[in-house]
């Protein structure tokens, strides 16, 4: 019987038990989590603030889900190291592997800025200790100041929203969302957002903090009582280094998510994988791909064959009710439609669609990602139709007769 | 198991379908008295260009990408059947963004909602099928 280690406790971690156990009904599987929490849904953790779920609802998978697929889940401990054959906790506990999941995932990168030790609360944003912690922070009358412009300070200050006083969000790019956004969607986005009541100040940055002000670059200063610092997050791949795994920005796997090291597989926010629509390597940090790599890894690891070879960057993001899609590259030629607040850009490049942003009517997007993911070449079907109309009508009876159903 | 086919050469598009999907939901014994003048949040939808129409629901697809992606845990895979907890859900639609159909679609709440092959109600078998007159919409195994 096989010994399964899978360290983190994030979706990367449920896909592996998944994968495994679809390969592997009897083989042992330990998921040690340095949080108090099994699997959560990490990005619902605005919708708590917004009081649109609980801590309970936010488990991922009921607790029966890790008897019936015996799983071991270890709380509150944190790897400090990965050796050859097992892997050590920080109080000491040895666990024994012979295939092991670093499922290690990312942390909320605080740069250093001159006063910040003078800042009485300041959080990251980033689990659920940090959204309980903030919650207590604030009140009705709260003034807040969030670093970052990004999904994690957008969906923030969204959740903060109707429980305190003022927000104002800062970020040195010149646009919000600026590493999914151009900057045309990025300014509807932005006047959507500011219309609840949010405050920006962009292509700015803070200089210095002094106790609960911040002094800017522009010479602005803000004041504020709660800090939120929403920069970015880095891959936590300090334990698979320290074992001699191949790590560039994120840590390097193969598209069966295995590293460069013997037996150790790796999956979620601290991989870097190929995106089809570039083909380069990044770190893909989204919830369906950390679910989709940890299965293929879990496949993998039960000796099973599976590939994740297809992998692309892609965001579902609403603010307000007013939704955002994005996948892939902003590269190539060009199609666009605006219509009021709906924008929908889509790229297309060699015979392929790789890329599109789409603002407001979002139906059946669905349709667009797969031609992306897929490699759909784009003169089998009638782009021209679908890309004014996403729907099956302009795919081949045969299409529709094998993907709706078989024989009719 | 038994799922939902269409068979597009006969589906006339008369878009009962939606009606008996919005109006399975309801509990209520007259469907008129149920849906008159209210926006209906039909699970299946009639895709028509004039020449080709067929009605489109979820495939309860065996490696379902919708389930895979979910952001909440809220969509899952119970005895063939993809389930959402409208509970849990909180309407980030990544769904819709990974479904190749298109089939899953927003609520009166803006959650989504989508086909449960009438699982969810006290129908028995799926409504659309039953009140299709044109049989262009059945339930049967055909893995």
């Amino acid at each position: 019987m096989k010994n399964y280690v899978i360290i983190g406790g994030g979706i990367a971690s449920l896909g592996c038990v998944d994968g495994i156990r679809s390969a592997d009904s009897d083989g042992k599987i330990t998921m040690i989590c340095d949080e108090s929490f099994p699997p959560y849904a990490r990005p619902l953790i605005s919708y708590y603030l917004e009081d649109k779920t609980t801590i309970e609802k936010m488990q991922y998978r009921s607790d029966d889900f890790y008897k019936e697929k015996n799983v071991d889940v270890v709380l509150g401990s944190s790897v400090t190291k990965i050796d050859k054959n097992s892997v050590i906790t920080e109080d000491g506990k040895e666990y024994k592997y012979d295939k092991l999941l670093a499922a290690t995932g990312s942390s909320p990168f605080v740069p250093p800025i001159k006063g910040m030790d003078s800042v009485e609360k300041k959080f990251t944003f980033m689990t659920i200790d940090d959204t309980l912690a903030l919650e207590k922070s604030i009140d009705a009358s709260s003034k807040i100041l969030i670093v970052g412009a990004g999904l994690i300070g957008l969906k923030c200050a969204e959740g903060l929203k109707d429980k305190v006083d003022k927000i104002v969000v800062c970020d040195l790019a010149d646009k919000v969302l600026s590493s999914i956004l151009d900057k045309e969607c990025a300014d509807m986005v932005q006047r959507n957002i500011e219309e609840s009541g949010i405050e920006f100040m962009l292509s700015d940055s803070v200089d210095e903090f002094k106790g609960n002000t911040a002094v800017m670059k522009s010479g602005a200063s803000v004041d504020f009582d709660v800090l939120v610092m929403a920069v970015g997050v880095r891959p936590n791949t300090a334990l698979l280094k320290d074992i001699g795994a191949e790590v560039n920005r994120g840590v390097v796997v193969d598209d069966r998510m295995a590293t460069t090291v013997d037996n150790i597989y790796a999956a979620g926010d601290v991989v870097e994988s190929n995106d089809i629509t570039s083909d380069t390597k990044k770190i893909m940090a989204i919830l369906p791909n950390a679910y989709m790599g940890g299965f293929c890894a879990g496949v993998n690891m039960a000796d099973g064959k599976d590939a994740f070879d297809n992998q692309i960057p892609m965001n579902s993001i609403g603010f307000f009710g007013y939704h955002i899609m994005t996948a892939g590259s902003y590269d190539g030629e060009l199609y666009e439609e605006k219509n009021g607040d709906s924008i929908k850009k889509l790229y297309i490049k060699d015979n392929r669609l790789i890329g599109f942003i789409i603002l407001g009517k979002v139906d059946k997007t669905g349709i667009y990602t797969s031609l992306i993911r897929n490699k759909t070449p784009l003169d089998t079907i009638d782009f021209d139709a679908i890309k004014k109309n996403p729907s099956l009508l302009p795919f081949s009876s045969d299409y529709r007769r094998k993907n709706l159903g078989g024989v009719l | 198991m038994r799922k939902i086919y269409v068979n597009e050469k006969w589906c006339l598009g008369c878009h009962l379908c939606e009606y008996n999907c919005a109006f399975a939901g309801t509990g209520k014994a007259n469907m008129s008295l149920a849906l008159k003048d209210k926006a209906i949040y039909p699970k299946i939808r009639v895709e028509d260009d004039g020449k080709i129409m067929y009605a489109l629901s979820c495939r309860h697809c065996d490696d379902a990408i919708c389930v895979k992606s979910c952001i909440s845990g809220a969509l899952s895979k119970e005895d063939g059947v993809v389930k959402i907890d409208k509970d849990k859900c909180i309407g980030c639609l990544t769904c819709v963004l990974v479904c190749p159909y298109g089939a899953l679609v927003q609520n009166e709440n803006k959650a989504v909602t989508k086909c449960q092959l009438c699982t969810d109600n006290s129908c028995g078998e799926p409504a659309c099928v039953k009140g299709c007159p044109n049989n262009a919409i059945v339930f049967e195994e055909r893995d």
